[in-house]
């Protein structure tokens, strides 16, 4: 940076009154554009509420759908800590060169689009073409048990993320002490290791949790006829116009939510994992290579069959697309593939404009909830207010957005896109810079101040370099899950398409109409390139950033 | 009984870094061994090898004549005592010392009894449920030390443990772990960078540099008889005077220095005619009179900085060959000189120490990185 504009902007950073008028900007950036109008829209809808309290047959249905929400919610939520942190453990303990590409993969559900994600588990636990044509029925039908493997796929590499950073960021000298006071690795890992870790246990059950509660788009592709959860709610109210079990229905799912998450962070605290009891020789046997061995091939196993190859089946005709000739109508441009070109264009403008907005509102509200800024109780308001856009329902989100925005001023549609993907996106980059900073010793920019830096170069040249791969991992998490979100965009948009949204019409072209020209070649071939896409762009910022990029 | 052996122990890092080179080592039963060197030595490196916190690339190591090196850490029967203490931040004083007896299934009773005894050995038996975040430097450190106590082993390796505390508490804690080691009839490994603390703990000190061992002894054989220059300037200090033996007669080598200057030296098999060396004769060694004066091995020279440090008196003095050197003094001993005066220094040649001249030069073999 030239030395006369780090001139001016050190004394720019030493007058308090602007370095607080950031802050204050940066609370309300948050406040106006990305928390309030998520739920406000549905609260200028309350008084429709009337709608399903007058009918009782209409409660029930939505206090089973809020049930089965939140069901599945905290089921997939504790099934994806249990799977997600022996891979963890995998890929932060293993030595193999191969471990980045491992990593890498982990994020694959991320960013499939999350329509296209659904269906890739329809197709593979449900088609003939998928794991059912070997046993010659559909191996599991759409309902229940789909929907939580497909939850349990989308909110994996959350938990993946987050317990890979913890692990990364762990002292191994504790479990070497407990080594060396004679516990076995197994004992190890259950007394010293686990309760230490116990803060990144809890914000990972969080994260996979509020990922589980606000999916709509991918769940509808599996739900099949019976099964309706709270999202899926929603969304069937916003297609028949009724907006009051809408309201009442998302307003319930936040309440709950929160409340959940209170208690979660209250009692997480005293939660005490059972640590005095031990069973020397069968932990012991738990600590055997063997059962390590077979721990790391289960966990493979699981990684492989139900993550990866179901979330990578939709892409499958991509093969096909290479061999009849598709590929050169994409790579022409000709047909259905200009507006596809022109979609991916606008998906990535869009998230790219998102993570430049998240990274410019999000690095001084970080810094200042992790530094706390302006005192203790507001950071940790904030801190949890911080949360509340991830689980509000993706669908009620847009329809919110949409009520709130067209109810006091007319916003061009690119605008509501952006805005509806800022609200999605935002937490999880200031959640995974507020971990980086609070990660970084505060004395370190003492020193820097001591010696004379000014605030901004102090910014400049200590916490920007310290955080780097974690501020270049969350913009990338950003601009995979913008260029990835569908549910949300699906409520905003009327005339824009972008590239999860057109496949979800060839899709729905594909399956309702069967004179459509689109092929399943097609639709492989378009998830194909947005998932070859964003896994170059992830591993490049993986080698790039070393072991260090953590969210 | 706990006596523990190393055989051409190596370890290598990646294809670059050789931490520990070829090391065989033998430390007996009840002894209280130290590890010296300068940082990166390798003597940590080697110190967690004898724990299995990592395994050796070459050699084979020993405990009770039982060879280890496949035996995971907490099978190897050891107490180890990390730098940073590595107390568990989620549990208490009591619950830290008592982990070792909890995770071998120990009677819960004698688990506890054996808790509060070590906590009264380290006398935090008040402090019993405190949280580490809650404790003093030097109380981490006596609870990280009852941890390892209380496990039951009867090997004790410290790495560095006293590295992060004032010098009031290193010196008296220093003193206490010899005390327990000794009182408990443990076998102990201490490893350290600073000599003086080594010196005043240990039974025996292996000195190393760049992953070897120098020398062993006791700490008066390394004091008294270094047997390499690098071991005279690293236990105590020394001035190094460079010159060429011109002589030997009976015990004594005369050796001629810069500027003509001649001394004698105690003979050694160093001592060898027309061979360049380097005499190493300790600060204190030294006897200094005002003016010139006839001492043995005299030599001529102004002082050029006094320094008080509390019990003793430093002296920088320029030789009239321009050798500088240093001589220390009590200070509550004999007469106080200032800077200027124009001083003789001598030393008896039993008191110096002949090595032939290293063949890559005195600083390279000075070097501690």
């Amino acid at each position: 940076m030239p030395k006369f504009k780090v001139a001016v902007l050190d004394k720019i950073s030493s007058h308090k009154t602007i370095a607080y008028s950031i802050y204050i900007g940066a609370i309300l950036f948050f406040l106006v554009l990305i928390l309030i109008p998520p739920i406000f829209g549905i609260g200028l809808k309350w008084n429709l509420i009337g709608e399903i309290t007058a009918n009782p047959e209409l409660m029930s249905r939505a206090v089973n759908a809020i049930w089965a929400s939140f069901a599945v919610a905290i089921f997939v939520s504790i099934i994806d800590l249990v799977a997600g942190i022996p891979i963890a453990w995998f890929i932060t303990r293993g030595k193999s060169r191969w471990l980045n590409v491992v990593d890498t993969l982990a994020d694959i559900p991320f960013v499939v689009p999350t329509v296209t994600l659904g269906y890739s588990l329809l197709l593979f636990w449900s088609s003939p073409q998928g794991i059912s044509s070997l046993f010659g029925d559909s191996l599991v039908s759409p309902g229940w048990l789909l929907v939580i493997l497909l939850h349990f796929v989308f909110s994996f590499p959350v938990v993946v993320r987050v317990m890979v950073g913890a692990l990364l960021d762990y002292q191994r000298t504790f479990e070497e002490a407990a080594r060396t006071l004679g516990a076995p690795p197994f004992t190890v890992d259950r007394t010293v290791t686990f309760p230490i870790l116990k803060p990144s246990l809890i914000g990972a059950f969080v994260l996979a949790f509020a990922r589980s509660i606000s999916e709509t788009g991918a769940t509808m592709m599996v739900a099949g006829i019976f099964f309706e959860n709270g999202a899926i709610f929603v969304k069937n109210m916003k297609i028949q116009g009724q907006l009051g079990p809408l309201v009442f229905v998302s307003l319930i799912l936040i309440l709950i939510s929160c409340a959940i998450f209170g208690a979660i962070l209250f009692f997480g605290s005293k939660l005490n994992v059972p640590i005095q009891r031990v069973w020397p020789s069968f932990e012991r046997k738990l600590s055997s290579k063997g059962v390590a061995a077979t721990r790391d091939t289960l966990t493979l196993l699981v990684f492989s069959l139900l993550v990866i190859i179901p979330s990578l089946f939709v892409a499958l005709p991509t093969f096909n697309a290479i061999m009849d000739g598709t590929i050169n109508n994409a790579v022409s441009g000709s047909g259905i593939w200009q507006e596809y070109w022109s979609s991916l264009g606008l998906s990535y403008l869009v998230g790219g404009l998102a993570t430049l907005l998240s990274i410019l509102a999000g690095l001084p509200m970080a810094v200042l909830i992790a530094r706390k800024r302006l005192g203790r109780s507001v950071s940790a308001v904030l801190n949890i207010l911080i949360n509340i856009p991830i689980i509000v329902p993706s669908t009620a989100l847009g329809v919110s957005l949409s009520i709130f925005w067209t109810s006091s001023a007319f916003v061009p549609e690119i605008m509501l896109l952006i805005l509806a993907h800022l609200s999605i996106t935002y937490s999880y980059f200031v959640r995974s810079l507020v971990a980086a900073i609070e990660r970084t010793d505060i004395e370190l920019e003492n020193a820097a101040r001591i010696h004379g830096a000014k605030p901004f170069t102090v910014f400049r040249t200590i916490i920007l370099p310290l955080t780097k791969y974690s501020l270049l991992a969350g913009a990338i998490m950003v601009l995979t899950r913008s260029v990835s979100e569908t549910g949300a965009t699906l409520a905003v948009v009327s005339q824009l398409r972008t590239v999860p949204v057109l496949l979800v019409e060839w899709l729905s072209e594909y399956q309702n109409n069967q004179l459509t020209t689109i092929t399943p070649s097609d639709i492989g071939l378009g998830c194909g390139i947005l998932i070859v896409l964003s896994f170059i762009v992830l591993l490049f910022l993986k080698l790039g950033a070393g072991r260090k990029a953590v969210y | 009984m706990p006596k523990i052996q190393l055989k051409g122990v190596t370890k290598r890092f990646g294809k670059k870094i050789l931490a520990v080179d070829n090391v065989s080592l033998e430390v007996h039963d009840k002894e209280y061994f130290s590890l010296i060197g300068p940082s990166g030595c390798g003597k940590t490196t080697l110190l967690r090898a004898i724990a299995g916190l990592i395994h050796p690339t070459k050699g084979k190591i020993y405990i009770d004549d039982a060879l280890v090196n496949n035996v995971p850490p907490e099978d190897r029967g050891i107490g180890f005592v990390f730098q940073t203490y590595a107390l568990f931040p989620h549990m208490n004083v009591f619950d830290n010392v008592t982990y070792g007896p909890r995770v071998k299934a120990w009677e819960e009773k004698k688990a506890a009894s054996l808790g509060r005894e070590t906590l009264e050995m380290v006398k935090l038996e008040k402090r019993f449920d405190a949280y580490p975040h809650e404790l003093s430097g030097g109380m981490m450190q006596r609870v990280a030390v009852a941890r390892a106590l209380a496990a039951g082993s009867k090997i004790l390796l410290l790495d560095e443990p006293l590295g992060a505390l004032d010098a009031k508490i290193r010196n008296e804690l220093r003193y206490e772990i010899r005390r327990l080691v000794k009182d408990l009839g443990l076998t102990a490994i201490h490893v350290t960078h600073d000599q003086a603390e080594a010196m005043a703990i240990s039974d025996r000190i292996a000195v190393m540099k760049k992953g070897r061992i120098l020398q062993v002894g006791t700490p008066y054989e390394l004091y008294m008889k270094p047997q390499q220059i690098f071991v005279a300037n690293f236990i105590g200090e020394s001035n190094f005077l460079e010159g060429r033996v011109t002589g030997v007669k009976g015990d004594v080598a005369t050796v001629r220095l810069r500027g003509d200057l001649k001394v004698s030296a105690k003979k050694n098999k160093a001592a060898q005619m027309d061979k360049r060396v380097v005499l190493a004769v300790r600060p204190e060694a030294f006897e200094i009179a005002k003016g010139r004066k006839n001492l043995v091995n005299g030599l001529n020279g102004v002082i050029e900085k006094v320094r008080f440090e509390g019990t003793d008196i430093r002296y920088e003095i320029r030789l009239a060959n321009d050798d500088s050197i240093i001589v220390v003094r009590p200070s509550l001993g004999g007469e106080w000189l200032k800077e200027a005066d124009e001083v003789t220094v001598g030393f008896s040649p039993e008191k110096s120490h002949m090595f032939l001249y290293p063949p890559k030069g005195l600083m390279a073999e000075l070097e501690v990185e």
